[in-house]
């Protein structure tokens, strides 16, 4: 089950040890997710960003089957998805149908392995919606060291990955690889589906990458502007979120997706009624 | 790599060549798309590449910027070569935000002032902050002429740029691109399916189709067998039909008539040929 943050404080944990600890897991991820999510949008790579995610659930169910951390049997899968997903590109099959195969098949084995562990009270749930309430100060060290990692990627690589994401020719004449971004752009992606999976889950890893930057789209005139604006509706939905679950005692992954929701839709009426 | 180049001294030539091919075959999925293609650029011409659907023409042009190597024979560059590239209209999602200025300036930063520059050779001073959304597909077009002006390019070269464009809008196009020849001094290389604009503006075309059919002036083309059992016996009529008015010798139009002409002779340079 979720827990709620009201179930929480009746807990032996200190309200302001899993409150702050949960505002930072949610500020760390939206450090990696606001400017990939630009990427992600204007490269049309949500339904990779959801395939990743659905998959990392196998990579979930291996890590308890072997009692390896939680992380890092996502991340394999997440990793290993990428490469599969980058070098298959282009060799037959429609991209989204190849990644829809790829997802489903290890969601599906995925939930299929769980339910083998019967000595293990496995709460997948808390995987597929996240559990940002029960982070430890372990996962937070993760999610930093992580959320750093692959925004340093994207700032460091950000001119190339523009250039390839408007034209893989331009970047190659460019002197760029367009093949090599494309490959560091999905390995960020697997990252950080890796450590939001237990912030706010399987599920809602493409919200989170998503929302920011539609919110932010109609708000920038630059490409930086818009991945900035993307984080700072970012941090704005997790403080925002975590506060509100707490006021009105809701799950809390999808409360901050909520906020989120809020503010595209904001952004979208005020773009509207500009025109 | 100068093999090109010396065999040229050799032989006298006092044009420098700036690019070539030698003997190139390229394969790709098993299909030999380029048959034993040989060919060179030299300094300040115009070439047009023309050709079928199919006939290679791309691939070429992708071998020449070094997008792709050949299976067998030689890429010729002259030491220090700088290339512009504008490539066939690409998309840019509407919902990447990015000024003119801003796109000029991917992958690298370039001075603010040769970025000015290059979008006053190419006609477009005015559109700089503009969002490259919001473009007609001339503007576009120019603006992709002025990013591959930057580098101040030896050799230009040109993938159906004017796609899409309609007819004055293309005769516009290669009008700023004789100026753009003439003001800078680089060589063009183009490829283009608009048989009688572009030919009429070339110093030389090649015909393509896996391998070279025939190459030569406007003229020379129009009427070998090989060109013309390629596009029909129109073809021929295309150019015969744009150069009338510039041209003192009587061609006919596509209904047979002998036109007269009270045109100056002078004018028969395809920078002319007005909008």
């Amino acid at each position: 089950m979720i827990m709620t943050p009201g179930q929480l404080m009746g807990q032996t944990m200190g309200l302001d040890d899993f409150f702050i600890r949960a505002i930072f897991a949610g500020l760390g991820l939206a450090l990696a997710t606001a400017p990939l999510g630009c990427l992600v949008v204007w490269r049309r790579m949500a339904f990779f960003g959801d395939a990743t995610a659905h998959a990392a659930i196998l990579g979930v169910a291996l890590a308890l089957a072997i009692d390896m951390p939680i992380f890092a049997g996502a991340l394999i899968v997440a990793l290993a998805m990428a490469i599969l997903v980058s070098s298959l590109g282009g060799r037959g099959y429609a991209s989204d149908t190849l990644l829809g195969v790829l997802a489903h098949s290890s969601l599906a084995l995925g939930l299929v392995a769980v339910s083998f562990m019967t000595d293990i009270r496995v709460d997948l749930i808390g995987f597929l919606f996240g559990d940002i309430l029960a982070v430890t100060r372990q996962d937070l060290l993760v999610i930093w060291l992580g959320g750093g990692l692959v925004s340093a990627l994207v700032w460091w690589r950000w001119s190339a990955a523009l250039t390839v994401t408007i034209s893989p020719d331009l970047a190659q004449a460019a002197g760029l690889n367009p093949r090599r971004e494309a490959l560091r752009l999905n390995l960020a992606l697997a990252v950080t589906v890796a450590i939001a999976i237990k912030v706010v889950g399987a599920l809602l890893i493409a919200a989170m990458l998503v929302i920011p930057a539609a919110a932010a789209r109609p708000l920038a005139s630059t490409p930086e502007r818009m991945a900035l604006m993307a984080s700072g509706l970012s941090v704005i939905a997790v403080i925002g979120g975590l506060n509100l679950a707490f006021t009105l005692d809701t799950p809390a992954g999808p409360t901050i997706v909520s906020c989120l929701t809020a503010m595209f839709l904001a952004s979208s009426l005020l773009s509207a009624s500009r025109r | 790599m100068n093999m090109l180049n010396s065999e040229k001294h050799a032989s006298g030539h006092a044009k420098s060549v700036l690019a070539g091919v030698k003997n190139a075959v390229v394969t790709i999925s098993g299909q030999r798309i380029l048959q034993d293609i040989s060919l060179e650029i030299e300094a300040e011409e115009i070439v047009t590449i023309v050709g079928p659907n199919g006939s290679g023409k791309t691939t070429l042009l992708r071998l020449l910027i070094g997008a792709i190597a050949p299976d067998q024979g030689d890429i010729v560059r002259s030491a220090d070569l700088r290339i512009g590239y504008v490539p066939q209209k690409l998309h840019i999602d509407p919902t990447l935000p990015i000024t003119v200025a801003r796109f000029l300036q991917l992958p690298v930063s370039t001075p603010a002032e040769v970025v000015a520059q290059s979008l006053e050779t190419a006609g477009v001073g005015h559109l700089e902050a503009r969002q490259m959304a919001n473009l007609s597909g001339g503007e576009f077009q120019r603006v992709m002429l002025a990013r591959a002006l930057l580098n101040n390019p030896h050799l230009l070269i040109l993938d159906e740029a004017t796609q899409g464009l309609d007819q004055a809008g293309s005769a516009a196009f290669y009008n700023r691109l004789a100026l753009v020849r003439d003001q800078l001094g680089c060589a063009v290389l183009m490829v283009s399916h608009e048989l009688h604009v572009v030919m009429a503006a070339s110093d030389r075309v090649i015909c393509l189709n896996g391998h070279v059919c025939c190459q030569g002036t406007p003229e020379h083309v129009s009427a070998a067998p090989e060109y013309l059992e390629l596009f029909g016996p129109q073809a021929a009529g295309a150019l015969a039909v744009y150069r009338h008015q510039h041209d003192h010798h009587h061609h006919h139009d596509l209904d047979g008539e002998c036109l007269p002409h009270d045109h100056d002779p002078g004018a028969a340079h395809g920078a002319d040929h007005g909008a």
